[in-house]
Order: C-alpha cells, then structure tokens, then sequence
C-alpha cells in the first residue's frame, strides 16, 4: 500500500515537473527576441520537459502495473539524442539563410571569421 | 490525486502548445516556424505519455518512438531544403 502511494507520488512529481519545464519552454519561444534565442528555449527546456515526462510514466508502468517498457527507455534515449541536433540544423539553415540576430547582439565569431578568410556569404 | 494531477498536467501542455501555435502562426522568419513546429511535436509526445497513463494502457507506447522520429526527420529535411534548396540531391559531381 505505502509503496504503491510512494510510485504515485514519483510519478507525479515527475509529469507535474515536466509540463511545467514544457511551459516555460513556450514561453521562452513567444517572448524572446530573435531566432537563435528562441531555439535556445525550444530544444533546451522541450527536451528537458519532455524526457522528465517520459521518466514519469516509465516509473508508473514500472512500479504499479508492474513490467518494463523498454520503449519509453528507447524514447527517452532518442529524444536526448535527436532534438538538439535537429535545433542545431535548423540554426546552421538560419544562419546560412541570413536570418537576422537581435540588434542588440554584440558578438558574431563566425561572420568575423568569413570576413576574414573572404568567404562570402 | 494522481489523477488530478495528470490533468493539470495535460493542461498546462495544452497551454504550451497554443503558444507554440502562436510562434507557429506569427514567427517572422521560417526557421522560427519550423522550431515551433519541432517544439509542438514534442510536445505531442509527452502528450501521448499522459493520456496512456491516464487510460491505464501500454498500447501507445509505440507511438511515442514513432513522433520522435518523424519529427526529427521533418526538422532535418526542412533544414536541409531551407540551406540547399533541394532535400535529395542526384547530382554527384554538382559540390554546391
């Protein structure tokens, strides 16, 4: 009895932690200022958000129905792995496609360096 | 009480999703589109996790592993067509 109270509790504050990381997620992607800023949000904090809940349900099927999924293990591997190599894709795209920085940005290593190597672009 | 505690859950997820339909709609660029859209199928996923716990099934769990990988497949075609103008090349000798 007490055990089953205690996997629920884990499970709880595991999902409960991970929607609330997913929130502030989105609310990173609508309030800050550029692009780049916003993948930092979205592949950061998503991802974070998302295992945490996966972890949740992984500790549920575990502890009270009683068998190992080792798919939400796969998934959780996957989406660690995944996800931030699908932010950084997207940014390098933003990049080469001249998506604009915030204005108040003050440093640009990369377009320094093409500059100084005559790379255009 | 676990109970509650998963809808509040699924509330709050479904709130993070309208605000990535938000980006979604008004972002001014495409990479900005295409990271909410990223986001929200992330989102799906643990969205799905929610509702098997809820239903007290394991039969969805497939479907977890399959959002992930469609849409880290959609990400990276969609980057790929945004910094290359073409997803699958054939020309072998065109090097850019």
């Amino acid at each position: 009895m007490t055990a089953i109270v205690i996997a629920k509790f884990i499970t709880g504050y595991f999902v409960l932690q991970g929607a609330l990381l997913s929130l502030v997620a989105a609310y990173g992607v609508v309030r800050l200022p550029d692009a780049y800023t916003r993948n930092h949000a979205a592949s950061k904090s998503a991802t974070l958000g998302v295992i945490s809940i996966l972890l949740g349900v992984f500790f549920y099927f575990w502890l009270i129905e009683g068998h190992m999924n080792a798919r939400i293990i796969l998934g959780i591997i996957f989406v660690f792995m995944t996800a931030p190599v699908a932010g950084h894709l997207i940014m390098r795209a933003a990049y080469n496609t001249k998506v604009p920085l915030w204005e108040k940005s003050v440093q640009d290593d990369l377009e320094a360096d093409r500059k100084k190597e005559g790379v255009k672009g | 009480m676990l109970d509650l505690v998963l809808r509040i859950s699924l509330l709050i997820i479904a709130v993070s999703t309208i605000l990535y339909l938000y980006r979604l709609i008004k972002g001014p660029s495409v990479p900005d589109r295409v990271i909410a859209l990223d986001a929200i199928g992330i989102n799906l996923i643990g969205i799905t996790a929610i509702i098997s716990v809820m239903l007290r099934t394991n039969a969805f769990l497939e479907v977890i592993l399959l959002l992930g990988i469609l849409t880290f497949i959609g990400t990276v075609a969609f980057a790929k067509f945004l910094e290359k103008g073409e997803i699958i090349e054939n020309d072998r000798n065109r090097h850019r």
